[in-house]
């Protein structure tokens, strides 16, 4: 923007001069609330401990949980017995015990390669583990004691007291004992996510399901192959999808039933906090300091309530979502009930209606949409806010969630979860807007 | 209200009117009808699943709803100060249950902080820091999201995806995977909670900037006012009310989230209550529910206030606009 000249200026500050000469609040404000949220700011560094925090940060490790997300390992044990390599698989039935694995192959003489790479790759034998990163080969000696490797190590290779730790990235790592070699090999993709190794249809993926669906012999006599293959991806031992699913499912109807509830409760109670239906002041004060009593105990301390009484499961999370949510629906549905239009009230009045009609027919169909939009809108949060509260022992997915990254290795798992919880909420997050947008047109919300 | 019942000596116009008028209510009534027996079929499975998956069932475990606080009941109401406000027990015994003294944080010479009120004091810095943190990001965030300043192009349409996952990842994620990190503390809570309140402050955020009248707007336009001027100078104080309404109400939810998190491993007030209702330490279970009884309704009001003064009682939902 052009100056403009001396003249024109003072003529503006003549004509405006509350523009040119603002109060000190209104000319520092601005900079004077940023300087202090930044002073705030560095104090909490420091009032928290972040730089140390951060410091001490296992950062790599982050990077590891992060893989575990969208990939999966593998994890023999492999052992020295007798003169030969034996793999030893842990509980989770990662292969099935005669499984022809081609990274993991067995030779004649009892040793046994496991290839990382077309570089990287483990030759091993009871005595002797060679390692080969990019193509060179360090050979580890192992002795009763000990495995000992060479002098001369490249960086992915580290001499940890008796045993050797060799990295080789992304494609896994390897533990070198005295008596075992530990193998982590990471794919990229969920292994077994369909069915674990321990199920009759191991090995087929999606599109050989679907076939089996709709054509193929019956590979159960017993059963019909969608029943099959329903069965045996629900049972998935690895992956437990019924369980999940089930929990899932109790946090869905925590949301559901707990604001359903509180909705039915808040309605009637709601007519008795309203100043302007029941003219009791003395009611009208108590009902809504009930109100604020159920809603300012938290979810979560309602929760942890209801779960002593009733025991872990989605009752407690119903119960604690009926309080909290009887409260918070109670409040807005009186404020609604305030503000109506009081000539159609005058209007039935007027021709002499019972007070019950008078609200029947006076009062609701002006509030109808309000409520239920809002009790739509409460729904909708209470579908997120559920997996919370599961954590701290109401059921539901929250519960399940913790027990996975309790475990630090199932981050697979986690993400999957995640994944299931984003994609509930977006579908219920859309159907209860377009059931909001249906009742009180698409403007508001 | 006027018979309906016979249409008899109506003419043919008002008894066609009439009949029309009758098929109608008869259609609306059906449907009312299915959509309340869909709603109880529905809340009759669902509450049979519930009691089903959990593991008390419900009918038998209502006589004892009330033996846990039996359990809490704190041997003499006094207790409860004393654990607040660390104070000696006269029924200390050796063991943690009355033991308080040992909890203080000691800032200079005898002065000292109860713990209960430093772990409240962490609780709310973490509320704030984060809703600082969230609400400056969605703020930066908000104009790309809002149709009337960015159009419907791809950006808006991205902004506003990351801001619907922010708002439904689960914050416990988040908080795990960073005290995995970090190990146990109030970092990871800031961090779950200010994701978390990007994604609510700005989709409230750019339906306020969307909602702002663009008049001011077209005037810096017409003088050839760039983007950022025209934000910066037309839309900003306009929305400004608004934002700081908002941002203060997600204050008072932040501290409740904040709770939450620390009750699973982030740190603050939330994790001492979890872990004394765990133990069974009535008096002290009694005093953090006091102290965040008074915490929340004291935000409430404070910023009830503030939010009066700033915007009016107009648009005054209890904003638990998406939590």
């Amino acid at each position: 923007m052009s100056a403009i000249s001396h003249a024109e200026r003072s003529r503006l500050e003549k004509k405006y001069p509350e523009v040119f000469q603002q109060n000190f609040l209104q000319r520092w404000g601005l900079p004077v609330g940023l300087g202090i949220t930044l002073v705030y700011l560095v104090f909490c560094w420091f009032f928290f401990n972040v730089g140390p925090a951060l410091q001490n940060g296992k950062w790599d490790r982050a990077a590891i949980y992060v893989q575990d997300w969208y990939s999966w390992r593998a994890q023999p044990r492999l052992r020295f017995e007798d003169g030969k390599v034996v793999p030893q698989w842990s509980s989770r039935g990662q292969y099935p015990a005669d499984a022809d694995i081609d990274w993991l192959t067995p030779h004649d003489d009892g040793s046994m390669t496991a290839t990382f790479d077309s570089d990287d790759r483990l030759e091993i034998t009871t005595n002797r583990v060679d390692v080969y990163i990019d193509g060179v080969a360090y050979p580890v000696t192992i002795t009763p004691e000990a495995a000992v490797a060479p002098a001369d190590l490249p960086g992915a290779m580290v001499q940890d007291r008796e045993k050797v730790l060799v990295n080789f990235g992304f494609a896994g790592q390897a533990e070198i004992r005295s008596n075992q070699v530990y193998v982590q090999r990471r794919f990229l993709g969920w292994a077994n996510f369909l069915y674990d190794p321990r199920s009759p249809l191991w090995g087929n993926d999606l599109f050989s399901s679907i076939g089996l669906i709709f054509s193929g012999e019956r590979v159960n006599p017993d059963k019909s192959n969608a029943q099959m293959v329903l069965d045996e991806w629900l049972g998935n031992r690895a992956w437990q999808h019924g369980d999940i699913l089930a929990k899932l499912m109790q946090t869905l109807v925590m949301a559901f039933v707990g604001t359903l509830f509180a909705t039915l409760v808040a309605f009637p109670l709601a007519f008795i906090a309203a100043r302007n239906i029941t003219l009791n002041g003395t009611a009208n004060w108590l009902m809504k300091r009930t109100f604020d009593f159920l809603r300012s105990i938290d979810m979560l301390i309602w929760a942890l309530f209801f779960t002593r009484g009733f025991g872990p499961g989605p009752i407690p999370g119903i119960a604690a979502i009926f309080f909290t949510d009887t409260g918070a629906l109670g409040k807005v549905y009186a404020e609604a009930l305030e503000n109506v239009d009081d000539k159609q009230r005058e209007g039935m009045k007027s021709v002499g209606a019972s007070p019950a009609a008078v609200n029947r027919y006076g009062v609701v169909p002006q509030v109808l949409p309000v409520f239920v939009s809002q009790s739509l809108y409460f729904w909708e949060s209470n579908t997120r806010s559920a997996t919370i509260i599961g954590a701290v022992g109401a059921g539901g997915i929250g519960l399940k969630l913790l027990e996975a990254m309790g475990t630090n290795s199932d981050w697979d798992k986690v993400a999957y979860m995640v994944l299931l919880i984003l994609f509930v909420v977006f579908l219920f997050d859309n159907i209860s807007t377009a059931i909001r947008s249906r009742l009180i047109g698409p403007s508001s919300h | 209200m006027a018979d309906l019942s016979e249409p008899n000596g109506l003419s043919p116009s008002s008894a066609l009117l009439l009949r029309h008028y009758r098929s109608q209510v008869f259609i609306r009534r059906i449907y009312s009808v299915i959509g309340v027996v869909l709603v109880l079929v529905a809340l009759g499975a669902a509450m049979n699943f519930a009691n089903a998956a959990n593991s008390g069932k419900f009918f038998e475990r209502i006589p004892y709803m009330f033996d846990f606080l039996k359990n809490f009941v704190p041997n003499d109401p006094l207790e409860i100060f004393r654990a607040m406000f660390d104070l000696e027990s006269p029924y200390y015994d050796g063991s943690q249950k009355f033991d308080y003294t040992s909890e203080r944080h000691y800032i200079a010479g005898g002065l000292y902080i109860p713990n209960f009120i430093y772990q409240l004091i962490i609780t709310v810095n973490i509320a704030i820091v984060s809703t600082i943190i969230g609400g400056g990001l969605a703020f930066l965030l908000c104009f790309f999201a809002a149709t009337n300043l960015v159009g419907a192009g791809p950006v808006r349409w991205i902004v506003r995806r990351i801001m619907e996952v922010f708002r439904a990842f689960p914050e416990i994620v988040i908080a795990g995977l960073l005290t995995a990190v970090l190990s146990i503390g109030p970092i990871a809570a800031i961090a779950a909670v200010s994701l978390h309140t990007i994604g609510a402050l700005g989709k409230l955020f750019f339906e306020v900037v969307e909602n702002a009248d663009m008049k001011p707007e077209e005037g810096l336009r017409s003088v050839g006012a760039n983007w950022l001027e025209r934000v910066r100078f037309a839309i900003v104080p306009q929305v400004m009310p608004n934002f700081v309404s908002y941002a203060l109400l997600r204050t008072e939810i932040n501290v409740r989230a904040s709770t939450i998190i620390g009750a699973v491993g982030g740190g603050g007030i939330g994790e001492v209550f979890r872990l004394s209702i765990g133990r069974d330490h009535a008096a002290k279970t009694y005093a953090i529910i006091i102290l965040l009884l008074i915490t929340i309704v004291c935000i409430d009001q404070f910023s009830g206030w503030l939010r009066r003064r700033l915007v009016g009682n107009q648009s005054f939902e209890l904003g638990r606009g998406a939590a």
